[in-house]
């Protein structure tokens, strides 16, 4: 069936929800509303109040009490109706939800996915924009999932419910109704850790995720015209990264840009850079160049164009390092 | 100083009220003088106009995504007008009224749900915070402040708005604990007005009324008509005064209704029943119930209004103009307000952005 990435979300909590009475959607306005987002339109229709909750305005409460369900036989689905209002939920996340299998030594475990909209460029509020991946890539025992086609959402949804441990699944918010593709009726996993290649390419590998792959194929567009054949790498899953797709494209174009969407300074993407340093610095030839957000707060939606990266700024720092 | 038998208590939660419908006023009318009924009169319209064109704004695509106010004129402008030039209010997003009596100018606000930064420049010397996005955060700098000014020895008081949903986050219940802890001369106004976008207030707590919370912090605790200006004005003030006398912090809980969405981003008619929301605009209306207070005590009539309208038009058509002309930052403002000092990093990141952009606009 054709869906974008909101009815890909929507039909995969349909499905998982129909399939496993464990599964519970929890969240603000989740219910009677359907989301901000209208991602869980219908559910509560279908499954009930008591798997469906509209719950009270508190993310702590929300992320806290998912735990507490997942202890206890349950598999709860919480949305966090947009990421930059999850940081009074970081307790939960990091002392509790991430460290249970550990701290327990395997006694109790916590297998909970927590979907929250993440990512500017739709005129949003303040905080309404923000992507702090690596926040959640710091914590041990987290999963951190950032799809960007529809087919991806679906398939890394389910994978995601089913999965045993805790789960931060990204969903960029420009991307929810951006485009539609077909996406496989009923049934359908994707394995959780496995990138994707966006677009194949000899000369360069551009390495995002989110709404950046977009960004990205966009100037690989422009970059064609002059006769360089970038390779973009839709990462997906970011933890645990794909590390082999990456490696295996690097050493074969031997030069790199990481776009990213997030402030530069610890940015996930310096992660990347590191890991490519230390395993395929004798493939590279020319240095890994980021493109990013930078280290302001997120502006209002007038500056926001300036703010992220764009197609130009790829394709500049392409250029950079093919002309090295 | 009012009536002990007015704070909230478990066995009878009335509501503090002055006026009726009809604008009759009870004993409690603190008869204030005509010139003040009248500017309060004049700013209950000019928030409803200017929300009005907030959203016809949003609708034309001139304006992002806005909260309107309309139905809580009563208790933002008459909670407003009980705090002195020295004292400070905590807005939330939905403040737009009670901050204009603050003296943030309206252009400004537009400014801001224009998605220009400067808009959340407070001018100096007004004593207003800006905006608080994150639900419910803004209760616990509004203690923080308040506690400032006991440890400096400094006699303001400090009213904090939010609404219903907030008081489901921690930071409501901390900051009502520490105020009550410190004793700290602020005011915790809670704007009921019976959703969270959709969740009902019943989805937000299993308590009777939210006022009744205060009891557990050991504060006081009252119930107000939120729809009744005058009551609203009484009953802040009164909290504000004992305040500044070192008797402590307030919750009140207001009720009152939001007429329009949640915000332009929202769609009413999935959790609430047009009827009703039409029910309620004309029986409970809290401008129609002001005038029909100022009509009977003869200080209103139908030619003022109208003069009144076409004035306060023109002002809000002008501060939408201004607001849309003013000059939005750059990049460099942006980069240059992160520290007081601006680090070497961040000097890199706008010699990069200079580059890539061409100096302005990418
Ligand atoms: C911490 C946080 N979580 C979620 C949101 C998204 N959100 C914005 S307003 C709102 C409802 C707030 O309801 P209430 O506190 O009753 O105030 P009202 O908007 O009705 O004035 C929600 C859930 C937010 N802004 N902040």
């Amino acid at each position: 069936m054709m869906m974008n990435n909101v009815q890909a979300v929507n039909d995969a909590l349909m499905y998982e929800m129909g399939r496993d009475p464990t599964v519970m959607m929890m969240g603000e306005d989740v219910g009677r509303e359907g989301g901000v987002f209208r991602a869980t339109t219908g559910l509560q229709q279908k499954y009930g109040k008591a798997r469906v909750v509209d719950t009270p305005l508190s993310e702590n409460g929300i992320v806290g009490t998912a735990v507490g369900l997942a202890l206890n036989g349950m598999k709860p689905v919480a949305e966090i109706q947009f990421s930059g209002f999850v940081f009074a939920a970081y307790d939960q996340l990091i002392s509790h939800a991430s460290r249970m299998r550990q701290r327990s030594m395997g006694r109790y475990h916590v297998p909970m996915v927590v979907r929250m909209p993440f990512g500017g460029g739709v005129r949003a509020l303040e905080h309404h924009s923000e992507s702090d991946e690596t926040i959640y890539t710091q914590i041990p025992g987290l999963k951190v999932v950032a799809a960007c086609t529809p087919t991806d959402m679906k398939g890394l949804l389910i994978s995601a419910i089913r999965d045993p441990d805790p789960i931060i699944f990204l969903e960029h918010i420009r991307l929810y109704r951006a485009f539609r593709e077909e996406v496989p009726e009923g049934e359908f996993t994707l394995p959780i850790g496995k990138a994707r290649v966006a677009l194949q390419g000899n000369d360069l590998t551009i390495l995002a995720w989110g709404a950046m792959v977009n960004v990205s194929l966009e100037a690989a567009k422009q970059l064609q015209k002059e006769g360089i054949n970038a390779e973009v790498i839709d990462l997906r899953t970011l933890k645990p990264l794909d590390k082999e797709a990456v490696l295996n494209s690097v050493k074969r174009t031997g030069r790199v840009v990481i776009v990213e969407e997030a402030h530069r300074i610890s940015g996930f993407g310096s992660d990347l850079g590191a890991i490519i340093a230390e395993d395929a610095m004798l493939y590279l030839k020319a240095p890994i160049i980021r493109v990013s957000g930078y280290d302001i707060r997120f502006p209002l939606y007038k500056l926001e164009d300036e703010y992220l990266p764009d197609p130009h700024r790829v394709a500049v720092a392409a250029k950079e390092v093919m002309n090295f | 100083m009012i009536d002990d038998k007015y704070l909230y208590r478990l066995e009878k939660g009335e509501t503090f009220h002055i006026l009726d419908q009809d604008g009759s006023a009870n004993e409690l009318d603190p008869k204030l003088p005509p010139d003040v009924l009248l500017k309060i009169y004049r700013m209950m319209v000019q928030a409803r106009a200017f929300d009005e064109k907030a959203l016809k704004l949003q609708r034309a695509g001139r304006m992002g995504t806005y909260p309107p106010l309309s139905g809580q004129e009563a208790v933002q402008i008459g909670s407003a007008f009980a705090l002195d030039k020295s004292d400070w209010m905590v807005p939330s997003y939905r403040e737009a009224g009670a901050m204009m009596v603050k003296g943030v100018p309206m252009k400004l606000q537009y400014m801001l749900w224009m998605g220009n930064d400067w808009g959340n420049r407070i001018p100096d010397g007004v004593n207003c915070l800006p905006v608080s996005i994150p639900v419910g955060s803004q209760t616990l700098h509004a203690t923080g402040m308040a506690w400032a000014a006991n440890v400096r020895k400094e006699k303001n008081a400090f009213l904090c708005y939010f609404g219903d949903g907030a008081t489901s986050r921690g930071d409501f219940h901390e900051s009502l604990n520490f105020a009550g802890v410190f004793q700290v001369p602020a005011v915790f106004l809670c704007s009921n007005n019976g959703f969270a976008i959709s969740t009902p207030v019943v989805l937000q707590t299993h308590a009777e009324t939210i006022a009744q919370k205060a009891i557990a912090y050991g504060i006081r605790g009252y119930r107000l008509d939120g729809m009744d200006v005058l009551a609203s004005y009484v009953l802040a003030k009164d909290a504000l005064d004992r305040a500044k006398k070192g008797e402590g912090p307030t919750l009140i809980e207001a009720l009152c209704y939001r007429f329009g969405p949640h915000t332009t981003a929202d769609n009413p008619d999935l959790y609430r029943e047009k009827e009703e929301v039409e029910r309620i605009k004309k029986e409970k209306d809290p401008i129609a119930r002001f005038r029909n207070y100022l009509v009977k005590r003869k200080l209103w009539d139908d030619q003022k209004e109208k003069a009144l309208i076409e004035e306060i038009d023109r002002l809000v058509d002008a501060a939408a103009k201004e607001a849309e002309k003013a000059p939005v930052p750059t990049f460099e403002d942006l980069v240059r307000n992160v520290f007081a000092e601006t680090p070497p990093y961040l000097e890199d990141e706008l010699n990069y952005f200079k580059k890539v952009s061409g100096g302005g606009k990418p």
